[in-house]
């Protein structure tokens, strides 16, 4: 919930993003296959120099936005390898700014909650099928997935998806969400030759999609 | 096996009512789930123990609540051990599924933690009495859910 009074923190850190280099580091970082990045790449993919990739990227750490980890890069190991270097990839605390205030994760869990303790599920479900089906899956599939913030990446035969739109609220209401969003997919992947199945791991949307046999 | 070395362990209990004999079709997915997923449960990090029938490779045969209740319980490290177990592997889509195998009409709640002292195993009464108690009480030190969990004594 947002409170005016709640503002402040919010804006501050989102405020952070506001300088367009900055933001680009932060999509650089963000963009792939999830894997740590470091100031070198982040460098080339901008332009810039690494001093100056750096200080987007540590103010998007002190932000809260990135994460830090020191890790050799591949291909480098023994003596003479050198410092391990600094590496980020996207905090996993979310940010939101509401203004006038609005509550929908509330409102979201309660209605969640509802439907866990009436044993509505499968209600649930066929409303997320239904809408899956209406955005339909038109033309490139991994556009489809990216405009509904799944951040897919295609491994042959499979499709795994980075980020779970869901997220919080899957973490308070697993089988209730989880089973939305899997529902949801299965609708949106109606007649495409892929099937959509629950396989958590890792930080991935537990959902995965995979080629069907007959597609 | 991992006891670890905290003084406290983690006690689940869940019930549920078969929506139909266990050799009818419409339970023959949950049946063919029991053995990989309690094979999945045996080899994850912090579980230690899951009540099994005589003889038998798992609960499904008990039925110490009642001719139609089924019952399932078992022994973890920590409420994450067993929250990375139910929900963050293949057994999500057990329990999704959930409804589909089991009613818990008049059962409500029907999953139910507590800590126990590390190195005992929890006893079918006691855990029906902490299931009462989360019904009676909602969710409290004593008897408590995943999504509201309870520090273990210290």
């Amino acid at each position: 919930m947002t409170a005016p009074d709640d503002l402040q923190p919010g804006l501050e850190v989102l405020g952070v993003l506001a300088d367009p280099v900055r933001r680009a580091a932060y999509r650089v970082v963000v963009a792939g296959d999830g894997a740590p990045v470091g100031r070198e790449e982040v460098a080339a993919a901008l332009g810039v120099g690494r001093t100056l990739a750096a200080f987007h990227l540590d103010k998007l750490v002190d932000a809260g936005l990135l994460d830090v980890s020191f890790a050799r890069r591949s291909g480098r190991s023994g003596p003479g390898a050198g410092r391990p270097a600094k590496l980020y990839r996207r905090a996993v605390t979310e940010h939101a700014v509401s203004v006038p205030p609005r509550a929908y994760r509330f409102a979201a869990g309660l209605l969640a909650e509802a439907v866990e303790r009436a044993g509505a599920d499968a209600v649930l479900y066929d409303v997320a099928r239904e809408h899956g089906r209406s955005a339909g899956a038109h033309g490139d599939l991994v556009e489809a997935l990216e405009a509904q913030g799944y951040e897919p990446v295609r491994e042959g035969d499979r499709i795994r998806l980075r980020n779970c739109p869901f997220h919080r609220l899957a973490e308070d209401f697993p089988p209730v969400v989880c089973g939305m969003n899997l529902a949801l997919l299965q609708g949106l992947l109606e007649g495409t030759g892929w099937r959509a199945a629950i396989e958590p791991a890792g930080d991935d949307c537990c959902v995965v999609i995979s080629k069907t046999n007959d597609g | 096996m991992d006891a670890g070395s905290a003084t406290h362990h983690l006690a689940q209990l869940n019930v549920g009512r078969p929506v139909a004999p266990l050799d009818d079709p419409v339970m023959a997915d949950f049946m063919a789930g029991l053995e990989p997923l309690n094979a999945l449960a045996d080899g994850t990090p912090g579980f230690v123990w899951r009540l099994t029938g005589d003889g038998e490779p798992d609960a499904t045969g008990l039925r110490p609540f009642g001719p139609d209740i089924m019952v399932n319980m078992s022994v973890w490290t920590t409420v994450e051990a067993l929250r990375g177990y139910v929900y963050r592997t293949a057994h999500l889509d057990s329990v999704r599924r959930r409804h589909e195998w089991f009613t818990h009409d008049g059962l409500d709640p029907y999953l139910v933690l507590w800590w126990i002292p590390a190195g005992t195993i929890p006893t079918l009464a006691d855990a029906w009495e902490r299931l009462d108690l989360l019904r009676r009480n909602g969710p409290g030190p004593d008897a408590f859910t995943l999504r509201q969990p309870y520090p273990a004594p210290v």
